[in-house]
């Protein structure tokens, strides 16, 4: 009977125990964001993070990207929003984010891993050492183009090193023999300025890290795109077919195979396999070089944890399980993306699923992340970057539809990202 | 038959009113009857204040303060060095001579749009419903047609033409079947203006061609009676009597017209995006572009140029109301 009695109360107890412990679950919100799958894919593995720590559960809220580019900053603003979200704008965010390294057991797992990327997020001075980000996906900018066309026009496909000058002289002549309506374009996008501005020399900041955005090598480039635009080497339409700071890409003329040389970038990938399929060959090759490099421009997304949680040790813990290569390796591969993780980037990611120009266009993307220039890297991680970006493309735009002379327009650059800087409190 | 339901909606009003009395009486105890109107105007004065006035007083506040913050707490004021900004050119003319350049290019730009904008569509309504208000087969399929666009998403608009008018779209590969050669209606700044006007035009002509059709119908048959048994001509029945007891209406056209004009901006942003370069961007697709697509988002800048642009809105709306209370008292 006495027995009885210790094993009803003892089971209560464990009842009660469990119910107090659901009730005490500390409950995480991710706000996330995704191009494609990414939210589902981190769902997956969160759900594997919940049965191993079964007292934090996390919910996971899929919103579009223009919910983090234009609420997301707004609720942290004012001291409110998740707990953690995925994020792109970086710098600018980084001064929301919560610092993981005093809750992470291996910090230098995370430095060997992902240093390039987490110096996105150091905007507190030199000696910032914090841990704030876990890169889930790294795109860079690099140039699509179609086999098919220049097979058919019988032309060569420039080499590894081949220049800017190159591709155009070779696009413009398949363009030509193929009666191909474009021969280049690249996205309206300062993003993707950058890659051949940095190639042409352009250095964006000075040896103390203020931006100099219009140098010589930045000036070079404008001129040769501009003059691009209006010969018709460009297709003039994604540039100048817009106004403001709007983005334009041309991936349906690539799609419907009416433009030979492509410069996007790695999140075209996926789309391309799918929608291009067995249509014509396409590849992915090297970014084309100026005289002072043959670089593409990083980016990508993040995950990131925000200083208001009440939950920094369980947010921390959550982006370690994330961060760990074979959680890391299983998202990369269901999402099709580029690691940003070292070690995996050495090993190469299996991708299941992906077709044969996929596979193809993600291991050269892969290759040329470990190439490029750390001026790149640098104009990446730069909190006013969007500022330098915008008026990039908004100003060059001007002076492809003849608004406003080249000079004129790079002034207006200058002068852009002056006020931006100013109204952000400062270069740093 | 109907008496039983009768007396229970008799008994359902009386309740009703039973349960209001009780609180109406104590209310006008407590407040006195002069006073009571101020309860009911209440819930809409709360709303009308929080959601209409406390934006306008916050607006004042971000246009003269900096910085990129969201809490005005945290903005630093600057009196009136937005507004100085914004007016700051050497040569007002010149838009590349001012420092907001896109500033002065979108003011520029709005005021062509509004003044060929609202004057062909006033003229286009007009001659539409002059037409439309005679007696012309299929008459009411006509009036449909007209009136069709309108019901339209701005957005579903500005795709059509876009899907009409891009580089290899609809017009261009129309062109090139019969030999000619394809034009850049969207990246050319000239065609581009073009394009916006007559797109503005064919979505909103309708309505305005409904509301002049019915103040058309509202004239008096017996006085075109009367000028026709007088003889006089077509133009004189037109100029004498049609437009001047069409004029109040074309008035409250105008207006209407004017103010959409100068508020245009969703067709126009999906179809051209402001471009090419700034020739398309109208002054609220500046203020948009300031206040949320740039980084930092210069909050102060775009409160200062909407502050701008609500004293312009206020100036027409001055005059309207002087042009509409000199035609009623005529």
């Amino acid at each position: 009977m006495v027995t009885k009695m210790l094993l009803a109360g003892c089971t209560a107890l464990s009842a009660l125990a469990f119910s107090a412990g659901i009730a005490n679950a500390v409950e995480l919100r991710f706000q996330c964001y995704q191009d494609g799958n990414e939210c589902q894919a981190w769902s997956e593995e969160i759900k594997k993070f919940e049965a191993k720590n079964p007292d934090i559960k996390v919910a996971v809220d899929e919103v579009p990207y223009k919910a983090i580019l234009e609420s997301l900053p707004v609720q942290l603003a004012s001291g409110s929003g998740p707990d953690l979200a995925r994020v792109s704008d970086l710098g600018g965010l980084a001064k929301y984010m919560l610092d993981l390294r005093p809750h992470l057991k291996d910090a230098d797992y995370w430095e060997k891993n992902y240093g390039d990327e987490l110096k996105w997020t150091r905007v507190n001075g030199p000696n910032d050492n914090g841990i704030y980000n876990l890169p889930d996906q790294l795109t860079i900018t690099g140039p699509f183009v179609n086999k098919t066309l220049f097979d058919q026009a019988g032309v060569a496909m420039p080499g590894d090193k081949a220049t800017w000058d190159d591709w155009a002289k070779a696009a413009v002549e398949v363009a030509k023999k193929t009666k191909t309506p474009y021969p280049m374009a690249m996205d309206r996008s300062g993003h993707r300025f950058a890659g051949p501005a940095i190639s042409y020399g352009a250095k964006y900041f000075d040896g103390k890290g203020n931006p100099i955005t219009v140098d010589d090598g930045f000036k070079a480039f404008a001129e040769k795109f501009v003059k691009w635009n209006k010969d018709g080497t460009m297709a003039k339409d994604v540039w100048a077919g817009s106004g403001g700071a709007t983005y334009q890409d041309a991936s349906q003329e690539f799609i419907n195979a009416t433009l030979v040389f492509y410069l996007s970038g790695s999140w075209q990938v996926a789309r391309f396999g799918r929608e291009i399929g067995d249509a014509f060959d396409w590849e992915v090759v090297n970014s084309p070089c100026g005289p002072a490099a043959c670089t593409g421009i990083p980016g990508g997304a993040s995950v990131v944890g925000f200083k208001h949680t009440k939950h920094p040790e369980a947010v921390a813990k959550l982006l370690d399980f994330m961060a760990q290569e074979d959680v890391y390796a299983d998202f990369i591969g269901q999402t099709k993306a580029i690691p940003a993780n070292k070690s995996l980037q050495e090993k190469r990611v299996d991708y299941p699923d992906a077709d044969s120009h996929v596979k193809k266009a993600l291991a050269a993307f892969t290759i040329a992340a470990k190439s490029l220039s750390p001026r790149a890297f640098e104009f990446q991680g730069y909190k006013n970057n969007r500022a330098i970006m915008n008026a990039t493309a908004a100003r060059i735009t001007q002076a492809i539809v003849g608004e406003s002379t080249l000079d004129q327009a790079l002034d207006r650059i200058n002068a852009d990202i002056a006020e931006a800087v100013k109204a952000s409190g400062g270069a740093k | 038959m109907l008496k039983p339901l009768n007396t229970a909606a008799q008994l359902g009003y009386r309740t009703a009113f039973g349960l209001f009395e009780l609180p109406m009486a104590t209310a006008q105890k407590l407040i006195g009857i002069k006073r009571i109107a101020w309860m009911f105007l209440l819930p809409n004065l709360l709303i009308f204040g929080l959601f209409t006035f406390l934006p306008i007083i916050l607006n004042f506040f971000y246009a003269t303060s900096g910085g990129d913050a969201i809490l005005l707490a945290h903005r630093p004021y600057v009196g009136t060095e937005n507004f100085a900004s914004l007016l700051s050119c050497t040569d007002y003319l010149d838009p590349n001579t001012c420092r907001r350049d896109v500033f002065w290019r979108a003011v520029y730009n709005t005021g062509w749009f509004v003044v060929l904008q609202v004057g062909f569509m006033v003229a286009f309504s007009l001659l539409t419903a002059l037409i439309l208000n005679r007696d012309i087969p299929w008459r009411g399929f006509f009036r449909s047609v007209f009136f069709y666009p309108v019901l339209l998403s701005p957005v579903v608009v500005a795709l059509i033409w876009k899907w009409i008018l891009q580089r290899y779209g609809l017009f261009n590969a129309g062109l090139e079947d019969v030999g000619l050669s394809s034009v850049d209606w969207l990246t050319d700044a000239n065609w581009a203006f073009f394009w916006i006007i007559f797109v503005s035009i064919w979505a909103h002509m309708g309505f305005y061609t409904l509301i002049l059709l019915a103040g058309l119908q509202a004239i008096p048959a017996d006085v075109y009676e009367a000028a026709e048994m007088d003889g006089a001509s077509r133009w004189r029945v037109f100029s004498k009597i049609t437009m001047p007891l069409l004029m109040p209406t074309m008035i409250v056209v105008l207006v209407l017209s004017l103010i959409r004009a100068v508020q245009a901006f969703d067709e126009i942003f999906v179809l051209t995006g402001g471009g090419p370069g700034s020739a398309t961007t109208l002054i609220l697709q500046y203020i948009y572009e300031t206040g949320f697509a740039s980084r930092p988002q210069l909050f102060g800048l775009a409160a200062a140029a909407s502050i701008l642009m609500a004293v312009v809105l206020l100036v027409l709306t001055l005059l309207q109301l002087r042009v509409t209370r000199g035609q009623a008292e005529n």
